[in-house]
């Protein structure tokens, strides 16, 4: 073979030197950082990935943030009426003329209109199919009767509760976390793996002495790496902005992200294990990850669904992820507490990963 | 190893290979002498991706044998991929990485090799190392693919239609630093259908058609084996007068006539005795002259009488 061995050029004169051996040379930290660049350079990628759930948590948190009990507007027409009401701390009264306060009434400027009646009476003109008009209703007739005597045979007092963990805010963190986890690796694995099966850049990959599993092993460094910043990202803002409770273990918490993004990159890669295309990819991943959108209780409870369903929205991996990351945050739940739904997790990895491995073509 | 002389870098035997509905590769056969520049080269379709393909291991033969650097790769891959250089035809490097950040991608699979930066030098790409691959020319493009196939300090090189679709001018760049691997005594195969090309880089050269080898050897063999020295066109009259043709095949020093689109093409043996004498049969039928062109016989022509199709039929 010294015949063939022999055919040496200029270049590898200076090339003798035995390979560079240093960390960021292993053909793994290549591909990973490969993977790393890519997804930093697209700036669109960014966007969907660190932005979007921020304005979504912090517009659906404003939205729906509590707010103090609200005080109703009412009207009246006479002097001793408004006097009578005024001792209602959550009405607002106001004294106007008859066809200002009708105009008012009718343009839903007030929700209550008390007007004096024949012989003493009290006329209330309201929308009853409006939740505010019969609630200043009953505040108005309690105001009214107990200027005129009314004695309450029981006393009562309040209690407000007002507390973390309860709020709509708190409901849709671990659910955004849950979702962003989700897109985020089935995006990734998915559109960088078509692009290069597209590119022919897989070919060419194969067409090197690269290890063929370290080509994907990077997926999964890379999407480890990026998930320490997505989670701390939409976590942190939650923690700290809109004070959602942490109630679980916090390396807890961390070992479900890790599980429910292998899960989700387990899917995302058999989505892309044939895909020639970035449409194709792209409508296939919307058909796989729209339905649990909606119904694995991302923006509301998957248990408004009919009990049929019930059985099958608990095996959609989306559902287990939320289930399990929401019982770590607000109920502090441990580990084994959440077992059925890392079970269910584990059996989606389970079933896609050897499968893809099975199906993927590079080419 | 066989013990031929010379040495052989690549043989082929009885290599078949059918898609659904066309035999790409039938029965072919290809030897490849160390340190030789080979060319594949044919029409769109011939059967050149498919077979340097099979060589490069990519796609698996329906049959027949592929013997490389002594190896074969159903047993020794891992071995054949640190040696070999491959470039694809329309691979799309990724575009957000940096033409450095590629080299290093692609240099960190092979146990040795130059660094990143002679690689750079060599294809000279220098000046682009931090720019990004998608801002590059359709030229430097390629020759960033041609640096990572270098990576590895390759004894074998298969470029495949290195030079389509780009100008000129890069075109000529690329050349040079092909024949600058040829000189570095590099086995290289090439596929092609650009004949200047194969005439200018390569040492030999298999015209395929139709999945076969028709016609082998070095450009001046092939060309002196159509017996053709040299190729004159020309067209005559202006419309009213129809050009006889028969004549023409008489004439002294000419070998074949064919028309085509309007001009006829003379392939002729002894230029200067055909050109005069078909000045003067033109002088005859009284006919005008209008466009006159000679060229040496080429690849082009050689293909063109093999097969009576030209290369680039689109």
């Amino acid at each position: 073979m010294s015949d063939v061995t022999a055919t040496i050029g200029p270049i590898d004169t200076t090339a003798k030197s035995p390979r560079q051996t240093t960390f960021a040379d292993h053909p793994l930290v290549q591909l990973t950082l490969t993977n790393l660049r890519g997804f930093w350079r697209e700036p669109e990628a960014l966007f969907w990935v660190f932005i979007f759930p921020i304005l979504l948590a912090g517009g659906l948190g404003l939205a729906f943030r509590n707010r103090p009990a609200e005080v109703l507007k009412i009207a009246t027409v006479s002097p001793q009426l408004e006097s009578a009401l005024r001792n209602e701390k959550l009405l607002d009264v106001k004294q106007l003329s008859v066809p200002a306060a009708e105009e008012a009434l009718r343009t839903g400027k007030v929700a209550l209109l008390a007007m004096p009646g024949p012989d003493g009476t009290v006329v209330y003109r309201y929308d009853n199919t409006n939740p505010e008009g019969r609630t200043a209703r009953m505040l108005a007739d309690g105001a009214v009767e107990r200027a005129a005597g009314r004695a309450d045979p029981v006393a009562s007092t309040d209690r407000l509760m007002r507390e973390p963990g309860s709020r709509y805010i708190d409901f849709l963190v671990p659910g955004l976390l849950g979702m962003n986890l989700m897109g985020s690796a089935i995006w990734s694995m998915g559109f960088a793996i078509v692009d290069a099966r597209r590119r022919k850049l897989m070919k060419r990959l194969v067409a090197t002495p690269m290890p063929k599993p370290y080509y994907l092993l990077a997926f999964l460094f890379s999407r480890l790496l990026m998930l320490v910043i997505e989670v701390s990202v939409l976590v942190g803002f939650g923690a700290f902005i809109f004070k959602v409770p942490m109630r679980g273990s916090l390396p807890e918490l961390a070992l479900l992200c890790i599980v429910t993004s292998l899960s989700f990159g387990s899917l995302g890669l058999l989505i892309s294990s044939r895909v020639q295309t970035i449409e194709a990819a792209s409508g296939l991943m919307n058909l796989v990850m729209m339905p649990m959108w909606i119904v694995s209780g991302v923006f509301f409870s998957a248990q408004r669904f009919p009990d049929a369903l019930q059985p099958v929205i608990k095996a959609l991996p989306l559902t287990a992820a939320i289930d399990a990351l929401r019982a770590n945050m607000l109920q502090g739940a441990s580990l084994a507490q959440v077992s059925p739904e890392l079970a269910v997790l584990g059996g989606w990895m389970l079933l896609c990963f050897p499968l893809a491995l099975r199906l993927f073509r590079w080419r | 190893m066989p013990h031929t002389s010379p040495p052989l870098a690549l043989r082929v035997r009885n290599l078949r290979k059918a898609y659904k509905d066309v035999v790409a590769v039938d029965g072919l056969e290809l030897e490849v002498r160390v340190g030789e520049c080979f060319g594949l080269l044919g029409p769109n379709g011939a059967g050149k991706t498919t077979t340097i393909e099979i060589c490069e291991g990519l796609t698996a033969a329906d049959s027949g044998d592929v013997e490389l650097l002594g190896m074969r790769w159903k047993s020794h891959a891992a071995a054949l991929r640190q040696r070999l250089g491959i470039q694809l035809q329309e691979t799309q490097l990724g575009d957000k990485l940096t033409v450095l950040e590629t080299i290093r991608l692609f240099r960190s699979f092979f146990h040795r090799g130059p660094a990143a930066a002679e690689v750079l030098a060599l294809v000279q790409l220098e000046e682009k190392s931090h720019a990004r691959v998608g801002t590059l020319s359709g030229g430097q493009k390629q020759r960033l693919a041609l640096a990572c196939a270098l990576v590895g300090d390759p004894e074998f090189l298969f470029l495949d239609e290195p030079t389509t679709g780009l100008d000129p001018q890069a075109r000529r760049q690329l050349w040079d630093l092909i024949e600058q691997f040829k000189l570095a005594g590099r086995t290289i195969l090439l596929t092609t259908h650009y004949m200047d090309e194969a005439e200018r880089l390569c040492d030999r050269v298999a015209i395929m058609d139709h999945g076969k080898v028709i016609s082998l050897g070095t450009p001046r063999e092939l060309i002196s084996s159509i017996g053709v020295e040299h190729v004159v066109e020309f067209s005559a009259g202006g419309g009213a007068r129809v050009l006889e043709v028969p004549p023409l095949r008489a004439l002294e020093g000419v070998r074949d006539v064919r028309t085509e689109n309007g001009n006829v093409l003379m392939q002729v043996t002894a230029l200067h005795r055909a050109v005069p004498a078909l000045l003067e049969e033109l002088d005859r039928q009284s006919l005008p002259l209008t466009e006159l062109r000679t060229h040496s016989a080429s690849l082009e022509d050689v293909f063109v009488t093999l097969t009576g199709r030209h290369l680039r039929d689109e």
